[in-house]
C-alpha cells in the first residue's frame, strides 16, 4: 500500500477523502481492536502488481492489496471484473502474468497450490459427494500428520463450531444446502488456514439462509480471527461483512476502504452506482461557500447545498449524487414546521409512480423542470399516493459531488 | 370396435421393427434346444443334446478361454490408456491436443478390414510373427475410442470445484487424482471396461486377420464352423454368447447401481 494511514476511521462523520486521490487504506476496526496484530507484523496478505492476462484480455490489471491479520476483506465487483481471477491467483489455482502474492511475508508465487495452507470455500459447496461427512472434514488433516484421535477430536471440534455436531457418517447429500456449506467452512477450518479464500459462498443459497450463514461466517471468522478474503456480487453481503472492501470494475481497483467510507464517500461515478442505489445529476458548481459547504445547480431554480469533500471550484461540471434512502419525503402541510430549521435543500414535487415493497416504499418524485428522482423511505405513517404532492427534503451532508468523467 | 389411427400404426410398425430385429435371434435361441439334426419347426420334443456336445468340444472351450482371455486384458489395457488420455484432454491444455484427440477416436471411423491388414502389415514390416501380443494390440486400438469417449464425457461432468478444493487442503496432484479424480470417475471406468470387453469378446472381421491357429476366438472358431457345416451345435454357443454379452453389461448396471444406493 503506498499511503497506508495509521488513523483509525470510523463511522460518521468520515474523514474527508481527497477526491480523485488513491483512497487511503483504512485501519478497519478489527486491526484497531487487536493492536498485537497491527504492530511490527507482516500483513497476512499481500500482492504487489499482481496481474493476470488470459491471451489478449487483461482479467486483472496491476493490483496490490493487503490483507492484515484477522481481516476480512471483501473484493466487490459485477461479474467479469477480476475478482475471482485474484482469488484463484492468491489460492494458486491461476498463475500471475506479472507481480507477486506475499503471505505472512512470504512470497508463495511458486509454492504449489497444495503447499500453500489456505482454506477455500466455492459456491457450490464442492464436498466430496463419495466421502462422508466426517471423511470430508477430516481430508486435510491427512496431509498434516495428524493422530487418529486428534484427527476426530478436530472434526467434531469443527463440527461444533458450524453448530452441526454429530452429523459425521451422513454423506454430503443427505444434507441441505446451507448444511452443506457449514460442511464446507468446518473442512477448510480445520486445518487453520492461514487465510481463508471465500468464492461467492452464499449466492447458491436461498434469501433467508444466506442472512444466516452470512452471520455464521462473520461469527466463526471473529472467533477465529481468520484472515479471510471474501469475493462477491453482492453489496449487502460486503457491506454487513467486511472490514475493508475493494470495489472492482474491468479488472482496476475502483475503491478501497471501510464499508462506510465506500457507501457514504464513493470516489467515482461507478462505485456510487453500484453500491445502493442513487439518483445522479448533472450539476454546475455555483459557489463555494465558508462554511464548508458548495452550492450547485442542476436546473434553473434547482440549487443544492452540499458538504464539501473533496476540492471543488466555481463553475466545475459535477454529478451530484443523492442517496434514494437518504431523500425525506413528507407532504407539504408537515413540512412547514421542520422548514424553520433549515432551509436547505426542500423542493416540492408530485409522486407520479412508486412500488410498495412491505418495509419500505420506492417513491418516484418529479420536480420542477422533469427532474425525477428515486426515493426509498420507510413507511412509518400513511404512505403516500401516486399524484401526491410532496416535499423533499436532502441533508446537505447527504448531497456527494463527485467529478465529471469525460 | 378397432379404429385405425395414426397411434395404431405407429404401434404396429414398431412391433414390426422388433420382430424383424429379434426373431433370427429367438430362432437361434429356440433351435439350440432342438433334438434333431437339422433344425425345422414345430419341434418334436426339447433337448440340452448339442449343450452337452459343446461343452466337450475342446477346441470350442479352447476358443472360449481365448475370448475371455483376450477380452479381460483388452479391457484393462485399454482402460489403463483411456484414463491418463482422458485427464490430458479434458483437464490440460496442451498445442495439438484437438488433433491429437480426433486421431485417437479414428479407428471408429476406419473400416475394421483395413485396420487389420494394416496392422498386419506394420507387424510384416516390424519383421514381427502374428501373436497373441499383436491380438491384443489390435484389440486395443479398437476399442479405445469408445473407452476414450465414455470417460472423457464423465470427466467433463466432474467439476474441477472437488479436485480444486482437494488440492487446497494438502493433497499433491496424484493423491488428489487417487482420492477424488478416480472414484468419481469408477461408474465410467467401469462402463468402459464392458464395452471394450463386449467388442473385444464380439470382434470378427478384424480379428480374422491376426488370429493364429493357437489363440482363436469364438466368433473365428464359428466362422470356421460354419464353412463346413451348419451345425446345431453353433446354435447352442450362440445362444451361450447371446445370453453371456446381454447379461454382463445388464449385471455391470445391476450392481452400480446397488453399490450407488449402498454408498
Amino acid at each position: 500500500m503506498q499511503n497506508h494511514s495509521p488513523d483509525i476511521q470510523h463511522r460518521s462523520p468520515a474523514p474527508q477523502v481527497p477526491q480523485g486521490s488513491a483512497p487511503s487504506g483504512a485501519v478497519s476496526e478489527a486491526a484497531a481492536s487487536q493492536p498485537k496484530d497491527a504492530v511490527g507484523q507482516e500483513p497476512a496478505v499481500r500482492l504487489k502488481g499482481l496481474m493476470k492476462r488470459f491471451g489478449k484480455t487483461v482479467a486483472v490489471q496491476e493490483t496490490d492489496l493487503t490483507i492484515e491479520t484477522g481481516e476480512l476483506v471483501t473484493l466487490l465487483g459485477p461479474s467479469g471484473c477480476g475478482k475471482t481471477t485474484i482469488l484463484r491467483m492468491i489460492a494458486g489455482l491461476e498463475t500471475p502474468t506479472k507481480g507477486d502474492i506475499y503471505i505472512k511475508g512470504r512470497r508463495i508465487n511458486d509454492t504449489p497450490i497444495h503447499k500453500r495452507n489456505l482454506g477455500m470455500i466455492f459456491q457450490n459447496y464442492a464436498l466430496f459427494p463419495h466421502k462422508t461427512i466426517f471423511e470430508n472434514v477430516a481430508f486435510g488433516l491427512k496431509y498434516r500428520n495428524v493422530s487418529r484421535e486428534e484427527t476426530r477430536e478436530k472434526v467434531s471440534q469443527a463440527l461444533e463450531m458450524v453448530r452441526l455436531p454429530g452429523v459425521e457418517k451422513r454423506s454430503p447429500s443427505q444434507l441441505s444446502g446451507g448444511q452443506q456449506q457449514r460442511i464446507a467452512l468446518a473442512r477448510a477450518i480445520v486445518i487453520e488456514p492461514d487465510v481463508l479464500l471465500m468464492d461467492e459462498p452464499l449466492s447458491a443459497l436461498d434469501e433467508k439462509l444466506r442472512e444466516e450463514m452470512r452471520m455464521e461466517i462473520d461469527n466463526i471468522q471473529q472467533q477465529l480471527n481468520l484472515t479471510t478474503l471474501f469475493v462477491t456480487h453482492d453489496q449487502r453481503e460486503a457491506l454487513s461483512m467486511s472490514n475493508k472492501i475493494v470495489v472492482m470494475k474491468d479488472g482496476r481497483k475502483q475503491q478501497e476502504g471501510t464499508p462506510e467510507d465506500v457507501y457514504d464517500y464513493p470516489d467515482n461515478y461507478f462505485v456510487a452506482d453500484f453500491l445502493g442505489h442513487a439518483n445522479f445529476f448533472d450539476a454546475r458548481v455555483l459557489e463555494v461557500l465558508d462554511n464548508d459547504q458548495v452550492r450547485v445547480r442542476i436546473a434553473e431554480g434547482l440549487e443544492f447545498t452540499a458538504d464539501h469533500v473533496g476540492r471543488w471550484r466555481e463553475g466545475q461540471d459535477v454529478h451530484l449524487v443523492m442517496r434514494a434512502q437518504k431523500i425525506n419525503v413528507t407532504s407539504p402541510d408537515l413540512a412547514d414546521e421542520e422548514l424553520e430549521s433549515t432551509e436547505l435543500n426542500y423542493y416540492p414535487g408530485r409522486i407520479y409512480d412508486r412500488s410498495y415493497m412491505g418495509g419500505e416504499t420506492s417513491y418516484f418524485v418529479e420536480l420542477d423542470h422533469g427532474v425525477r428522482l428515486h426515493i426509498i423511505s420507510m413507511v412509518r405513517r400513511r404512505p403516500h399516493r401516486i399524484g401526491d404532492e410532496v416535499v423533499l427534503h436532502v441533508p446537505a451532508r447527504h448531497c456527494g459531488l463527485l467529478p465529471r468523467e469525460k | 370396435m378397432f379404429k385405425i389411427t395414426g397411434w395404431s400404426l405407429i404401434r404396429l410398425y414398431t412391433t414390426l421393427v422388433y420382430i424383424f430385429m429379434f426373431a433370427p435371434i429367438a430362432v437361434v435361441v429356440i433351435l439350440s434346444f432342438n433334438p434333431q439334426q437339422f433344425g425345422s419347426f414345430p419341434m418334436d420334443g426339447f433337448s440340452l443334446r448339442w449343450y452337452a456336445k459343446l461343452a466337450g468340444n475342446a477346441d470350442i472351450l479352447e476358443a472360449f478361454g481365448n475370448s475371455l482371455v483376450l477380452g479381460g486384458l483388452t479391457a484393462i489395457c485399454t482402460t489403463a490408456v483411456a484414463i491418463p488420455a482422458a485427464m490430458a484432454f479434458v483437464r490440460y491444455d496442451f498445442p495439438g491436443k484437438n488433433s491429437l484427440n480426433t486421431l485417437l477416436l479414428a479407428p471408429i471411423m476406419v473400416p475394421e478390414v483395413i485396420l487389420g491388414v494394416a496392422l498386419l502389415l506394420f507387424m510384416r514390416w516390424l519383421q514381427q510373427p502374428k501373436s497373441f501380443a499383436m491380438l491384443l494390440i489390435g484389440h486395443v486400438v479398437i476399442t479405445l475410442p469408445y473407452v476414450l469417449l465414455v470417460v472423457q464425457a464423465r470427466l467433463v461432468g466432474i467439476r474441477t470445484d472437488y479436485e480444486e478444493a482437494a488440492k487446497s487442503l494438502g493433497a499433491n496432484p496424484l493423491q488428489t487424482f487417487r482420492e477424488i479424480t478416480f472414484p468419481l470417475l469408477m461408474p465410467a471406468i467401469l462402463a468402459g471396461m464392458l464395452f471394450s470387453f463386449t467388442i473385444s469378446f464380439d470382434d470378427i472381421t478384424a480379428t480374422l486377420f491376426w488370429a493364429t491357429a493357437g489363440n482363436q476366438t469364438v466368433p473365428v472358431k464359428i466362422f470356421g464352423m460354419l464353412r463346413n457345416s451348419i451345425s446345431p451345435e453353433i446354435n447352442a454357443l450362440g445362444a451361450v454368447m447371446i445370453v453371456l454379452t446381454v447379461s454382463t453389461p445388464l449385471l455391470a448396471g445391476y450392481l452400480a447401481r446397488r453399490f450407488a444406493r449402498g454408498s
